[in-house]
């Protein structure tokens, strides 16, 4: 009888759980695709600059170094310029909205989720000075993982994408197809086929990942666990909690699996 | 008319300069073979005559319409919107590259009703009358990855050829074949030859070279060696390099 009633508490549990867990799958598996754009951008706004002086300079460089003997003055201001052309080819090179996104992908993923979910609530007050609803809690917990979710599912995307061999590009570009219409049609399909065993990993931490939401107080089914084990002094509850989430990732094992058979007709 | 006409085409990677002034044009209805050595550029001339390379300088022109151009230094310059131009093209590959998502029939008829915004069951019906010229109708609904390596370049030109262009262009398109699958291959480009077809190929089977073109243009070092009909080239071989190569092939 007490232990059915743990059963139904905890079950209860899940039932947030599960929430968490479909919202930040629905926002963060589209976001992902955002950011792995912005990483993958090739945007280089100072790809051309001083490419004609740079010519004209080399010029004139050829000519001195032709002369053999050349002052000091001269010296110093061949050595200018080469400090000056080095920082120019970097600066041709820079890839600002990708840079952008490097950055922020490497935050979401050296940093804590934990902190990350703090962050989120407690980041307008603090920063901005703006108080929020009791309601943003729930909000911020669902904010927090998907935003965390999409950084690592981009780079699953990023390596999807860029293991299809460049000649499916190149057919589809000789054949006319718009950009969009490459990347709808035989990008992305063969894309998701790829990514699916890496997503499934990512899945199953989801799952597991969600009993960091207790930090902005979210009552899903461990921190309820947790809760009961402490009142009744026993860890029947945490290893119940245990087994919920073994059944619950078994059944995402067994999804995906059939996703993948799904698409395993061609190779 | 020129089908195709390229001059004074000039392409380096990097310091390697791989084209060095070359001037090529294709009458409607005349078969070209390239061959030469690797790292000759034949196929960085196709790439660039296919638009997947662009040119360093030089210009480009299909059915008597600039495609490209220089400026006034010298260096090409492409127009914004190029699919007008890639409308008189189609590109066999050496490695076929069909969309393996899609069935076969699906990868024949996709462009022609997506890009070309054809009628599909009209689109279907010439596909299907293509690949039963091929003897693959029975394919139709197979995966590429079920075909055979020579099937599967046959569906390629399928493919090409569903685009109706006025030009095609072939990669090498026996080099990723077994040598017992070359022949289904060069028998469909034989067959096109005789339909006049304008083809330009890219090859390294030099009996099959001498066998179907026109006319054939030895490449090395980036540029144009030597080029006329076959059995000048191969018959009465001029130039000492193109001798040398020959006598390559031959042991």
């Amino acid at each position: 009888m007490d232990f059915l009633n743990l059963l139904a508490q905890l079950a209860a549990g899940m039932g947030n759980t599960l929430l968490l867990f479909a919202l930040t799958l629905v926002f963060s598996l589209p976001l992902g695709l955002l950011v792995t754009f912005g990483r993958m951008s090739t945007w280089a706004p100072f790809k051309n600059l001083g490419i004609k002086k740079e010519k004209e300079r080399r010029l004139s460089g050829a000519a001195i170094l032709a002369d053999g003997d050349e002052s000091l003055t001269q010296q110093m201001t061949r050595i200018e310029r080469s400090h000056w052309s080095w920082l120019l080819a970097h600066l041709r090179r820079f890839k600002p909205v990708q840079f952008i996104f490097k950055v922020i992908i490497a935050i979401l993923r050296g940093t804590p989720l934990m902190l990350q979910l703090l962050v989120v609530f407690f980041g307008p007050y603090y920063i901005f000075g703006v108080s929020l609803s009791a309601s943003y809690r729930f909000i911020a917990v669902v904010l927090g993982f998907s935003i965390n979710y999409a950084a690592y599912f981009a780079e699953i995307y990023r390596s999807g994408i860029e293991s299809i061999p460049v000649g499916q590009r190149e057919a589809a570009q000789v054949l006319g197809y718009s950009k969009a219409q490459t990347f709808l049609k035989i990008i992305l399909p063969q894309m998701v086929k790829r990514v699916l065993p890496p997503v499934t990993n990512e899945v199953i931490t989801l799952v597991k990942d969600t009993s960091l939401a207790f930090v902005l107080v979210y009552t899903e089914m461990f921190t309820l666990a947790k809760q009961i084990a402490a009142a009744r002094t026993s860890v029947m509850p945490l290893f119940v909690a245990g087994v919920f989430y073994f059944i619950f990732n078994a059944v995402v094992a067994v999804v995906m699996e059939r996703v993948e058979k799904s698409l395993s007709y061609y190779s | 008319m020129n089908v195709l006409k390229m001059t004074n085409v000039k392409k380096s990677f990097g310091d390697l300069e791989v084209l060095k002034d070359i001037s090529v044009s294709v009458d409607k209805g005349e078969v070209v073979s390239i061959i030469g050595p690797s790292g000759s550029g034949k196929s960085t001339l196709l790439r660039c005559a296919t638009l997947l390379e662009q040119m360093d300088s030089g210009e480009l022109w299909y059915m008597g319409e600039k495609a490209a151009g220089n400026d006034e230094e010298g260096h090409t310059v492409y127009p914004r919107d190029l699919n007008q131009f890639r409308r008189c093209f189609g590109l066999v590959f050496q490695n076929f590259n069909l969309f393996p998502h899609y069935t076969v029939l699906k990868n024949l008829t996709d462009a022609p009703v997506s890009v070309l915004k054809r009628n599909p069951a009209e689109v279907k019906d010439e596909a299907m009358a293509l690949l039963r010229k091929m003897g693959l109708e029975d394919k139709a609904d197979a995966y590429p990855c079920q075909l055979s390596g020579g099937q599967q370049q046959r569906v390629s030109i399928v493919r090409a050829l569903a685009m109706k262009p006025e030009i095609l262009f072939f990669d090498e398109p026996t080099s990723a074949l077994d040598p017992e699958l070359t022949g289904e291959v060069l028998k469909v480009i034989k067959q096109l030859a005789e339909e006049k077809m304008t083809m330009v190929i890219v090859t390294h089977e030099m009996a099959f070279a001498r066998a179907v073109s026109d006319r054939v243009i030895f490449m090395d070092g980036g540029v144009i060696v030597e080029q006329g009909r076959p059995e000048e080239v191969f018959g009465d071989t001029q130039q000492e390099r193109t001798k040398q190569f020959l006598r390559n092939y031959q042991n």
